[in-house]
């Protein structure tokens, strides 16, 4: 996987692998630091491998492993001096997505959640140490992507369903049958709260979020859909915080295709 | 990457090759024959599946197959099967073992793309053993190996989770990434299009454990819901009736893994501009894998313990031919685009001094008369061995 982390002095791109994970400049010109996975000597039955990356509370780097752990680097506003700062361990199975809040964090809600196979939720308050603050345990379906935006988490599920959690309360506030087949992915807007989802069904789907501040009302309606013929896709990104123009990529595909208002 | 997936590969691939062979054993007709001799035909179409099935599924090799492991590299999983493929007294020239292997991959590639559910690929894998069973059901020695395999998939793959899955599925959709060789029987059924990509349907039953998609329910914050709305898409999707059965002996559900090719149709593939991204294939191919030579000793030394069948009085093997005629064989070999030929390795004998003995031995039993001049008629061989017989 590769991620863009945005900080307030600079910008890093993450690498995850099989062998651990990887940090460049911005312009990838340099390798800022690597942390290398223990791999066993032998091929063991259970695979090895780092998965899920997210920028938190404008230091850390959170980096979800193949055991359930999530790695917390604390990123230096310049240079190579990384480190290891604390290791969260309350997944029981391999991390599949972590998201840091993206807009307002209501009150007593969290600014990070963590996701893995076995669809179970977890949400922490960032800092010097971290704090569990809730977990949503999971109903046997994979949760292969998360994001969190004003308290509301959206959770993409193997079983093509978008599930929305209020991240204070720990409670569903909505349920869609999104997609046919596996989702791949979620990206949010944060300047509008437009939510994109791409799933192995070929589909993108465009919805949006809302949460009124009165009535504590979580709603979400369908905008638009896009169908990228015969091919499944793999990975979906808003192009703009606004949410207006979106990037698709898909298995066996060579090719980014952007979509953008007619 | 997962270390689970060498087995469904290996066993996919294998009921695939098994398929095709058995279609064009049954197909290669010899102008002229009588009666009797067509019974004795269907006698040898008997012994090459079950040579093949026999070595396939011998427990040492199974037993390796299953050990946590990488998937092998192409070049030396194509080297397995070239093997396989001759451990009867069938023989396959490079042209038409070049065709099978396509096909082969193709074929499976098409499967693990349209598996509905990760965990599907496992009742691809039973609709493959389902069939071998039906292959050699009359040899009980050989039908016994074949259920230990299938009660070691069910040990060792029921209990994994979808997510785990995913991974070996997603492993494996990256070993066949670029491959898109056209066979002519995905286009005649519009599965594959004139480019090479397969057709992924919007329509058709959803996943076991997915919704039909269109509904949005919205709960307040006590939990009640409290709206309901519906969106609509160009898909046309149903819901599934029941789940395929993941026990030794059940009706699977899903058709693919089964056997799609009859006696009456023919199976080609297309060469011609069938992949764009030929740059990545070819780099594969150029770039020496220094392990891919430790691969090769220890499959060729799994493979050289099986007793490899001598064609009888020193005859040569019967020739399989994947192609209508052997012209048409010929002008395939001749003209395989370089970036698609598969490069076997062959094995040097004389490199590792420590080896040199072992390997030798094994090559020494893998051996196989080579053609006669003079004896290049089909018909005479095949008649020569059926009186052999």
């Amino acid at each position: 996987q590769a991620a863009w982390c945005e900080f307030p002095s600079r910008v890093l791109l993450v690498l995850t692998s099989q062998l651990g994970v990887q940090m460049y400049e911005s312009d990838g010109s340099t390798m800022v630091f690597w942390h290398a996975l223990d791999v066993p000597e032998h091929p063991a039955a259970h695979s090895v491998f780092a998965r899920g990356i997210a920028a938190a509370g404008g230091r850390f780097v959170c980096v979800g492993t193949s055991s359930g752990a999530v790695l917390v680097f604390d990123i230096p506003p310049k240079g190579t001096n990384v480190t290891l700062s604390e290791v969260l361990e309350q997944h029981r199975d391999p991390i599949t997505d972590i998201a840091a809040e993206q807009g307002q964090a209501p009150d007593g809600a969290g600014d990070l959640v963590t996701a893995d196979d076995s669809g179970t939720l977890c949400l922490w308050s960032t800092g010097e140490e971290f704090t569990l603050l809730g977990k949503i345990p999971g109903s046997g379906c994979t949760c292969s992507s998360v994001t969190l935006w004003n308290g509301i988490v959206a959770a993409g599920y193997g079983n093509g369903q978008i599930r929305l959690w209020e991240a204070g309360s720990g409670r569903i506030r909505a349920q869609v049958n999104a997609h046919a087949r596996w989702i791949y992915a979620l990206d949010l807007a944060p300047l509008s709260g437009k939510l994109l989802s791409g799933a192995e069904d070929s589909f993108v789907h465009v919805w949006q979020l809302s949460r009124n501040p009165d009535t504590d009302d979580i709603e979400i309606r369908h905008c638009h859909a896009e169908r990228v013929t015969d091919t499944q896709v793999c990975g979906a990104r808003f192009c703009d915080p606004a949410g207006d123009t979106f990037a698709v990529t898909g298995y066996d595909l060579s090719e980014i295709l952007c979509y953008g208002p007619a | 990457m997962s270390t689970r997936t060498l087995p469904l590969l290996f066993l996919n691939l294998g009921g695939e090759m098994l398929y095709i062979l058995d279609q064009r054993l049954r197909a290669q007709s010899i102008p002229g024959e009588k009666a009797r001799k067509g019974e004795r035909r269907s006698l040898f179409v008997f012994a090459v599946m079950n040579d093949i099935i026999s070595a396939m599924f011998k427990k040492n090799f199974i037993e390796e197959l299953f050990k946590p492991q990488d998937l092998y590299s192409k070049k030396a999983l194509r080297t397995v099967y070239d093997r396989l493929a001759h451990t009867s007294i069938m023989r396959l020239n490079q042209a038409s073992m070049d065709k099978l292997y396509d096909l082969m991959t193709m074929a499976f590639k098409y499967q693990v793309l349209l598996c509905p559910r990760p965990r599907d690929i496992l009742l691809v894998t039973f609709n493959h053993l389902d069939a071998i069973k039906d292959f050699i059901s009359d040899s009980p020695g050989i039908l016994n190996q074949v259920d230990e395999t299938f009660r070691q998939l069910i040990e060792t793959y029921n209990c994994l989770s979808d997510g785990e899955f995913q991974l070996i599925r997603q492993t494996l959709l990256i070993f066949f990434q670029d491959m898109h060789i056209r066979v002519s029987i995905f286009l005649k059924d519009k599965v594959q299009n004139s480019n090479g990509r397969f057709v992924l349907p919007i329509s058709g039953p959803v996943p076991w454990g997915t919704e039909v998609p269109g509904l949005i329910r919205i709960f307040n914050h006590k939990g009640v819901e409290v709206k309901r709305a519906e969106f609509t898409t160009a898909g046309n999707y149903s819901t599934p009736q029941k789940e395929g059965s993941f026990e030794l002996y059940g009706d699977r559900v899903l058709k693919l893994g089964t056997n799609m090719y009859s006696v009456t149709r023919p199976v080609e593939t297309h060469m011609a501009g069938s992949s764009k991204n030929l740059a990545s294939q070819a780099k594969e191919n150029i770039v020496p894998n220094p392990l891919a030579k430790e691969e090769l000793n220890f499959l060729a030394r799994l493979l050289g313990g099986l007793d490899i069948q001598k064609p009888a009085g020193g005859e040569t093997g019967f020739r399989l031919n994947l192609f209508t005629t052997d012209e048409e064989e010929e002008h395939a070999a001749q003209t395989r685009p370089e970036e698609l030929s598969y490069k076997v390795i062959n094995i040097e004998a004389t490199q590792e001094p420590g080896r040199r003995e072992e390997l030798s031995r094994i090559l020494g039993e893998l051996e196989v008369a080579e053609p006669r001049p003079g004896s290049a008629e089909k018909g005479e061989d095949l008649l020569a061995l059926m009186d052999g017989l």
